[in-house]
């Protein structure tokens, strides 16, 4: 039986092209991997192949003939001695022909956030710092599950570069707790191997500035693969340290990628303010089948709070937590931001503003809704962040409430950042380069038009 | 590449032989098929083919066991398809429809089955090696006596992640076998124009890593290679590296126009290197197959990759709905 040769896709892209030399002729035997023409695409000139054996009965499209559609049959094989016209064609088989969208519009599953239960009455509360806090929810996590370990640059040893670690070498053992080379990328894909390979990694940044060196192994491997793989092969695994600024380090070690790794699908986001948070929500990613990004930051390490002295005690993701309530302006915060916003909060009373202060706690899941009820009642939004300002979490924030409250509005939301530079080394400059206390004071006094 | 220096006569059983030949021409059959269909229009995107490649992968195949892991690069149609996954969901994912194994969001480079241990299918040049190394980790860490064997290529070999990654695998001790498949192009650039240190195999060296060079055109060199690298991991020595020689018959994609060298050199090697025809001349100087024989798997091998094809035509494309599932698992 004959069959029609047709006018190959040769790229991506292509939907046409020129069939710029034949290399056969009528009556010419080829084979299977024969290059039998020339074919110009948008691109490059590219030799065609043929797939299958057979006699070439017939050319259709004549050499030099330009803008001839992918799929149009070019050429006809017959077997040997078969006539042309006695033989019947194989008909070209169907093109693609991608399926019209439904009508109904595809939209996002809503996400279940599980309510944060109450503290049980009585429950004892203990003061810690936030460092304390976060090596507590490591042990804890290690000591109920066999599979989880840490692995960073001086995590064993050294105790931690910032002793967030500190003794879990002496109980866990150097199996568990494990210090790597200075090789941010190497390790952090080793990692998501590890947690393809049924572990559950807990991976240390000495800060979130060196993991950039890692941030592809963070995106393309490990929060893209389980949508890729149809929902097969998920990647359990934790990416936690201090982000931000600290003091007086200057460009390179002084960012924060809350916004960053917050626009990411597939990457869960937490970047917590208090101790009893950082436990709790740290517990919780350590116990999260997804990657979590857990960003943490140095001047709040030593900071002490209340924490729950309760077994089991965790922190759900995507409810944000309101600090203080309050009714003429609503202050959005996260991280380190909290402490200027609280500090704000009781300036701002004094001078008979009513703040409502909403810590985000994790950014992806991020709760509006718990936002959006505030402002209904405030009607004024400011938010706080360390991060630059074009793309921020409170540009986010801004327009999520724009689209779903605009009549509530009654002064355009403020978006209070880090400045739009490189963070400089000089403690006069570095200073101005912070959001401040001041900015967010001034801020809620120009949306309640004082 | 030389000519085969000798002709082997290898101590090899009539069934080894014909499962090799009949597993890498199963891996060309489907490319082929791909091939055409990606003309058609039916396969999308970037498609990166195998057609010539076969015995690496086949050879070291024959080398595992069950339970141990596999990882590659986007070149990854043949791995799958000699590690055991069904054609037909390959070639399903390859025209992205919901009988693929990704239910058709992930394509040709990124397909995954955790039955077969197939860990992917990474789209990022070298990502994987890391990732490979971590498998290795999490099955010493567990205990077990799995191995890892970890693909890249030539051109993922300039891949700083990879050296970072020989470091640790052998500061750990990890059972993985990094194989380079040393295609000779990366995309258009030839390995003598990336390096001055050509010998790929030899850069474990730094980090104290054994290893050797391997014709890739001889699936009984390979698994001969592979049977060494496996025994050198399970017996708790670390990390081995096989540089498998190969050549890729096709563009780097389906795109590639393929200027950077000469047709007459891919003829050559095709003439006087192709891994089937080796095996095919095995078996019939052998006499542990007849032409017939040999034609009838032939005609086998075209029935399960037509069935394949038209699986990947008729299977239907995933719901719209699938746009937002897979994006989290339940925690």
């Amino acid at each position: 039986m004959a069959i029609e040769v047709l006018m190959p896709a040769l790229s991506p892209t292509m939907e046409e092209g020129t069939l710029a030399k034949w290399l056969v002729k009528e009556g010419d035997v080829v084979s299977s991997g024969d290059v039998i023409a020339e074919i110009e695409t948008d691109k490059a000139t590219m030799e065609f192949e043929a797939v299958d054996e057979g006699i070439v009965g017939k050319i259709i499209i004549a050499e030099g003939t330009d803008n001839v559609k992918v799929n149009a049959p070019i050429a006809v094989l017959i077997d040997d001695g078969e006539e042309l016209s006695a033989t019947p064609i194989a008909s070209a088989p169907a093109t693609a022909e991608p399926s019209a969208p439904a009508a109904a519009p595809v939209t996002p599953a809503k996400i279940v956030i599980p309510e944060e239960p109450d503290l049980p009455a009585g429950t004892d509360m203990k003061t810690q710092t936030v460092r304390e806090a976060l090596r507590d929810a490591m042990a804890e996590e290690m000591r109920g599950n066999e599979n989880v370990f840490l692995m960073g640059e001086e995590v064993a040893e050294y105790q931690g570069a910032y002793k967030i670690s500190q003794g879990l070498l002496d109980e866990f053992g150097a199996r568990r707790v494990i210090d790597t080379p200075i090789t941010e990328h190497g390790f952090a894909g080793l990692a998501v191997g590890a947690a393809f390979g049924g572990l559950n990694p807990i991976v240390e940044f000495m800060t979130f500035n060196f993991a950039m060196q890692a941030i592809d192994q963070i995106i393309n491997s490990a929060a893209k693969t389980l949508y890729m793989s149809g929902g097969q092969m998920g990647c359990p695994i934790v990416f936690r340290g201090p982000n931000g600024a600290a003091a007086r380090v200057a460009a390179q070690h002084s960012q924060d990628y809350a916004a960053w790794y917050a626009h990411v699908p597939g990457l869960k986001v937490a970047m917590p303010y208090s101790a009893s948070d950082a436990k709790g929500l740290l517990k919780s990613a350590i116990r999260d089948p997804n990657p979590v990004i857990f960003l943490e930051n140095e001047i709040l390490y030593g900071k002490s709070f209340d924490v729950p002295a309760l077994d089991g005690y965790t922190v759900p993701f995507g409810k944000a937590r309101i600090w203080r309530e309050g009714s003429d302006v609503t202050i959005v915060s996260f991280g380190i931001g909290m402490t200027y916003a609280l500090e704000a909060a009781d300036r701002l009373a004094k001078d008979g503003i009513s703040a409502e202060v909403i810590d985000l706690r994790t950014l992806r899941p991020l709760d509006t809704e718990t936002v959006i009820r505030s402002v209904q009642k405030t009607n004024r939004c400011v938010t706080v962040e360390e991060g630059f300002p074009v793309c921020s979490i409170g540009n986010h924030i801004s327009a999520v409430l724009m689209q779903q409250v605009f009549d509530y509005l009654d002064a355009p939301v403020i978006n209070l950042t880090g400045k739009d530079v490189p963070m400089p080394y000089a403690a006069n400059l570095e200073k101005l380069a912070l959001v401040t206390t001041d900015e967010v004071v001034e801020a809620a006094k120009t949306v309640t038009y004082r | 590449m030389a000519a085969r220096k000798t002709t082997k006569k290898p101590n090899i059983s009539k069934q080894e032989l014909l499962e090799y030949y009949r597993e890498m021409l199963l891996i060309r059959r489907f490319e082929e098929k791909a091939g055409q269909l990606y003309g058609m229009g039916l396969i999308g995107g970037f498609c990166h083919l195998y057609i010539g490649q076969e015995a690496v992968v086949v050879g070291l195949e024959a080398a595992a066991s069950e339970g141990d892991k596999r990882v590659t690069s986007y070149r990854d149609h043949g791995h799958m398809l000699a590690c055991g996954m069904d054609p037909k969901g390959v070639m399903a994912e390859l025209t992205g429809r919901e009988g693929g194994y990704s239910k058709g969001k992930g394509g040709s480079m990124h397909m995954f089955s955790k039955e077969k241990h197939f860990y992917g299918g990474h789209g990022i040049v070298g990502a994987q090696v890391p990732i490979g190394a971590g498998l290795a980790f999490a099955d010493k860490y567990l205990g077990n006596d799995r191995v890892t064997f970890t693909y890249f290529g030539d051109g993922a070999a300039n891949q700083g992640q990879v050296y970072e990654t020989y470091n640790m695998a052998e500061l750990w001790t990890l059972p993985v076998i990094f194989v380079i498949e040393n295609n000779q192009y990366a995309m258009g650039t030839s390995v003598s124009r990336s390096t001055k240190s050509p010998s790929l195999w030899e850069r474990g060296a730094a980090y104290g890593i054994p290893g050797e060079e391997v014709d890739g055109m001889d699936v009984l060199a390979v698994k001969a290679a592979g049977e060494k690298a496996v025994a050198h991991c399970r017996a708790g020595k670390g990390p081995y590296i096989l540089e498998v020689k190969t050549y890729r018959y096709r563009g780097h994609s389906m795109s590639d126009p393929a200027k950077y060298r000469t047709r007459e050199e891919v003829q050559k090697v095709r003439e006087q290197r192709d891994a089937i025809e080796h095996v095919r001349e095995l078996l019939l100087t052998g006499k542990h197959a007849t032409e017939d024989d040999l034609k009838a798997i032939d005609k086998d091998i075209k029935a399960i990759v037509n069935e394949a094809a038209e699986f990947s035509k008729t299977s239907p494309e995933p719901a719209l709905s699938e746009l937002y599932t897979d994006i989290y698992a339940d925690a």
